[in-house]
């Protein structure tokens, strides 16, 4: 909590930061306005007509906070206006994908570790994707599933698995590479099998790296939906209401929307810690 | 039935010369497992789309990517030029430019290192992709919001990584450059800076593929009629899918080569570093 007031300060900066920045970049708009209608603007009306627009090009906090609380307490929940349904549908396909994603990577990193050919072979191409921007393939996934009939949550959860599927891999073969010599020794000489080995010894101290990717994991696979959800026509989810927003040039719509988006990363990231926290502590692994 | 036997005779045997070549974990067996597993999956591809007569808008084969490849390099280039170059390229230099500029300005103070720090690991974690339809607002549609998207969505990584580089250095080395005498400048330039390399370029690494996904996602919410993002994105629209994998790949080599020249010139800066002379040896 030693944190807490310093994290305040630089909180407080960006906003009033923020409100001299929407003062700024409003105003020329609002001294058009003025100009048009043949009135001068006092400073302070200029101050109050550049925070209130309705389409600002840079919507004030409170425009913003404004917009996100309709978005989430003034709509119906099934309506589709409202965030919470939108959240829904990103979260819904976010979660499919990441769990498929991250059982595939748990999987794969399983047999990587057993098998030596299996190793030399898939490890390399699974570190090289790393440094391949997959996330701009993602519109081109959700076409092709259309095109072939296949619309919803599955095109989307399948870009989120891909983007989660990497990380938990590459963590998990890390993470299950961690028993040194020494403790493998032991296991040996205590005669066990493998699967024994496998359950008593590698699974519990790939945990921590398990964990630590599966954060990297579910914020990428977050990223994936709503990027998957960006090519026209699809109608629902965050992404969607980003794209109708910048089509529409109804910015406050859009600000209310990413950091709707935002606060969901944050969300899941700060579920994922807790379960993190709770297994480790459980298992006697917390530092 | 002959096409399905044929597909596994292709991949058993490619196996199997894995499973016998992994026996020797030399560096060129390695290497060569690595690339047999590459070709195999490339072979196979190809095998089950002409076998099975998949549709190439639904999966084109590699021979026709490509031929399409061949076909477009003029307009590739220009893509790659537009894209890469003038929009995530500039928008790294920069935002990497201004991150560290931002931790050397923040590391003189305790307090606002405390409340920065915090927030830049939140914000890495953020789906920062969602302001481009604001930037692209903001700053028009050619590669200027390309490039101010990259900034924002690399900066906080790099940021957080040079802070905690310039903090890697030991009471022990500040101390002995105190008994110099040593300015802070002095100290700053001498000790601190090459010692917060490794984490820098730990960050400028990571940065690499933000940077390409940044510029190639922003041009989904408009761009003029050149750039990857553009182009992927009105060729899916037409269903010219060799023309899209063809842009992938270069997608793809650009993200290696990038990643690569970063790494090249970790390994010049950085020769003093642990992990990087255990490669030698």
């Amino acid at each position: 909590m030693r944190n807490l007031l310093p994290i305040l300060t630089v909180l407080l900066a960006i906003v009033a930061i923020w409100y001299v920045a929407a003062i700024g970049m409003n105003s020329t708009w609002a001294r058009d306005q003025a100009a048009r209608a043949e009135t001068r603007l006092s400073a302070g009306d200029l101050v109050i007509q550049t925070l209130t627009l309705e389409r600002p090009v840079l919507p004030a906090p409170h425009q913003v906070a404004a917009g996100l609380w309709e978005g989430i307490a003034g709509q119906k929940i099934t309506s589709k206006r409202s965030l919470v349904w939108h959240g829904w549908i990103t979260l819904s396909a976010t979660l499919t994908g990441f769990a498929i994603g991250s059982l595939a990577g748990i999987l794969l990193a399983v047999g990587i570790v057993h098998d030596r050919a299996m190793d030399q072979s898939v490890m390399p191409w699974a570190v090289a994707s790393q440094t391949v921007p997959i996330l701009a393939i993602a519109p081109m996934v959700i076409v092709v599933f259309a095109s072939a009939g296949i619309t919803g949550l599955l095109p989307k959860a399948v870009i989120a698995a891909w983007l989660s599927f990497f990380p938990v891999l590459v963590g998990m073969v890390k993470g299950l590479r961690t028993p040194d010599r020494m403790q493998l020794d032991l296991m040996r000489s205590w005669s066990a099998s493998r699967p024994q080995m496998f359950w008593r010894l590698r699974l519990p101290s790939s945990l921590p790296y398990l964990f630590a990717s599966l954060k990297v994991g579910i914020a990428a696979a977050l990223v994936g939906t709503i990027v998957g959800e960006l090519p026209a026509g699809a109608s629902a989810g965050l992404g969607a209401r980003l794209l109708s927003g910048s089509y529409y040039g109804q910015t406050v719509q859009i600000w209310a929307a990413l950091f709707a988006a935002a606060a969901l990363a944050a969300g899941l990231v700060i579920a994922v810690g807790r379960i993190e926290a709770v297994t480790l502590r459980r298992m006697g692994l917390a530092r | 039935m002959t096409g399905a036997l044929s597909i596994l005779a292709v991949w058993l045997g490619a196996w199997g010369l894995n499973i016998w070549l992994a026996r020797f974990g030399t560096r060129a067996t390695r290497f060569l497992v690595a690339l047999i597993f590459g070709l195999t999956i490339v072979v196979l591809w190809e095998m089950i789309v002409r076998i099975y007569a998949i549709p190439p808008v639904i999966l084109p084969p590699p021979t026709q990517i490509a031929a399409s490849f061949a076909a477009n390099t003029a307009i590739l280039w220009g893509d790659f030029v537009q894209t890469i170059v003038k929009g995530a390229l500039t928008g790294w230099l920069l935002g990497g430019a201004a991150a560290i500029l931002t931790a050397i300005a923040i590391d003189r103070s305790p307090f606002l290192q405390r409340g920065l720090l915090p927030i830049g690991n939140f914000v890495a974690a953020l789906p920062i992709v969602g302001i481009a339809p604001i930037l692209v607002m903001w700053f028009g549609f050619d590669w200027q919001s390309k490039a101010a998207v990259v900034v924002v969505m690399v900066f906080f990584p790099i940021l957080v990584n040079m802070v905690a580089g310039l903090a890697a250095t030991d009471r022990m080395q500040r101390d002995l450059m105190a008994t110099w005498a040593a300015p802070y400048g002095q100290s700053l330039w001498k000790l601190r800076l090459p010692a917060a390399m490794p984490f820098l370029f730990n960050g400028l690494k990571i940065t690499t593929t933000l940077a390409l996904i940044g510029a190639i996602v922003a041009e989904f919410f408009g761009s003029p009629t050149k750039g990857m993002g553009f182009r992927i994105s009105t060729a899916v629209g037409r269903l010219d899918l060799p023309l899209v994998w063809a842009e992938i790949l270069v997608a793809a080599i650009a993200g290696s080569l990038f990643y690569g020249i970063v790494a090249l010139i970790e390994k010049k800066v950085t020769f003093w570093h642990p992990s990087q002379r255990g490669q030698r040896g």
